[in-house]
């Protein structure tokens, strides 16, 4: 009859076998599932429109990196750059003309032309962006 | 030959190739469990047709989806292209699309009333909890499904709805922003969450369902149907097989005739294709079963005390899924206060459910 210190290192040693192995193909799953993080640039300043594209009271959403922003002209010819993302639940928010306000169709948002959430559920004001002519480009950069 | 020669014979042949397979693979066990297994019959009997419905509609989309898969691209720059022409050149796509879309919907239909029938009935109660807390992963499962596949098309309600969906995953204490990412395959709604999202529909949760599909019907043949409280012995039975099962047929042919005649009459919308870099347009809203919850979001005011509304919403619809898993394990004393207290909170729960989901639509 085996000894009981051979039987157990035989059972410590199948069993951590078996858990390495468990492990060695477990692990490469969870790690391939996880999408890899893109090195990617952060970009600061894009040139959204041109002065002559927007008339006063409208707005236009832009490509900013990866996310939409908003670039609105004011009923009085005054620029402002948003984050476009609503910060309720991330959908696009679009520009009401008729209510002169930052609207997110989704769940109702409201936000006044400083980016401030004043009605519905978005609980934090829109990130606002520093806006510039240069020229004719209308330039939108992160403040 | 006669004919009585001839239909001995026929009849000698068929029993020959019948101990042939029953040796090979055991028939006669299974024939023997057939003949056996009884259905109760009483004044609640219809109920227990909705989870062959279930399991019929189910058995539907497993079909049509295969078929789908032999012309959808699963990518950003033509997912929707390739569903455009489904719909429009491959012959009878659009009807196996609409099948598709149709059922996927019945079918989470189906599994409310199944659901909620077995609430009601209390067939949940000791020796069946494993029975109902399948069935509600089942659910769960079927819910994912929905979510997944709705945004495979790549229109603009999808992509919205995905990225408010995604979005509230984020809420989920500690992992949420992590989870965000998983979901998503990165950052944004992108390209990458279409590929992970045609992944987990036509894959992950097929995987996942058909092996808890099994479990719940191996459980569901141990413990036999459940008979309510409310019914006194002696209780009268039929056959499964075949008063019952024919009963059930009848029922999927419905199904099936009614299913084709919405996808003929009401064939499926394709809508607008995405464009990440476009504002939600007006009108914008998730599938009907999920209707409720996104209500729910609207109105929350931003701020509940210290608290974002979202975030208490969501955790509250979180809370409210995890009571729903462990319905056999609390309250499980038997008493008629007990019994009262679950009968009200089921009947507050449907008419939440359908007053919000209404209020979705009549907007």
């Amino acid at each position: 009859m085996p000894d009981a210190s051979r039987r157990s290192f035989i059972d410590y040693f199948l069993g951590t076998t078996l858990g390495a192995t468990v492990v060695s193909i477990v692990y490469p799953i969870i790690e391939f599932l996880i999408p890899p993080a893109l090195s990617e640039a952060p970009q600061n300043s894009v040139t959204a429109a041109t002065a002559a594209e927007l008339q006063p009271n409208k707005a236009k959403i832009f490509k900013f990196g990866t996310r939409p922003g908003i670039l609105i002209r004011t009923k009085d010819g005054e620029w402002r750059a948003f984050s476009a993302v609503c910060t309720h639940l991330n959908c696009t928010v679009q520009y009401r003309e008729d209510q002169e306000h930052i609207w997110c169709a989704c769940h109702a948002g409201h936000f006044d032309l400083n980016g401030i959430n004043v009605a519905g559920p978005p609980p934090r004001p829109l990130e606002q962006y520093a806006v510039n002519l240069s020229g004719d480009d209308v330039v939108v950069s992160k403040r | 030959m006669s004919l009585s020669q001839n239909g001995d014979a026929m009849s000698t042949r068929r029993s020959t190739v019948a101990t042939w397979l029953d040796e090979r693979c055991g028939l006669e066990a299974v024939r023997e469990f057939a003949a056996r297994k009884t259905v109760p019959v009483h004044r609640h009997t219809i109920w227990y047709y909705f989870g062959g419905m279930a399991l019929f509609l189910f058995t539907i989309q497993v079909v049509t989806g295969i078929l789908l898969l032999l012309y959808y691209r699963p990518s950003a720059e033509s997912a929707f292209e390739s569903v455009q022409f489904i719909m429009t050149e491959v012959r009878f796509g659009w009807l196996i699309r609409s099948l598709h879309s149709w059922s996927a919907n019945v079918l989470i239909a189906a599994l409310f009333v199944h659901m909620f029938s077995v609430f009601f009935l209390r067939a949940y109660k000791a020796r069946r909890e494993l029975t109902w807390t399948s069935g509600v992963f089942l659910f769960f499962l079927s819910l994912a499904f929905g979510f997944s596949g709705y945004l495979l098309p790549w229109n603009t309600l999808a992509f919205f709805a995905t990225k408010v969906g995604t979005e509230v995953a984020g809420v989920v204490p500690i992992v949420g922003s992590f989870l965000v990412r998983f979901l998503r395959g990165g950052e944004e709604v992108t390209g990458a969450t279409l590929t992970r999202f045609y992944g987990f529909h036509v894959a992950i949760l097929p995987a996942l369902t058909t092996a808890l599909l099994l479990i719940h019907l191996l459980l569901v043949q141990r413990h036999g149907m459940h008979i309510p409280d409310s019914v006194k012995p002696p209780v009268k039975t039929m056959k499964f097989f075949p008063n019952f099962m024919l009963r059930d047929a009848i029922g999927w042919l419905v199904a099936l005739g009614a299913l084709a005649a919405l996808a003929a009459l009401f064939p499926w919308e394709l809508g607008e294709k995405a464009d990440p870099f476009m504002p939600a347009p007006e009108g914008i809203r998730p599938e009907w079963f999920f209707m409720f919850m996104f209500e729910t979001l609207k109105i929350l005011p931003a701020k509940i005390g210290p608290f974002d509304g979202e975030v208490l919403g969501i955790l509250g619809f979180g809370i409210g899924g995890l009571l729903l898993l462990l319905v056999p394990f609390i309250g499980t004393n038997g008493s008629r206060t007990t019994a009262l207290v679950f009968k009200a909170a089921g009947i507050i729960a449907i008419l939440y459910i359908v007053i919000f989901t209404v209020a979705g639509y009549v907007k």
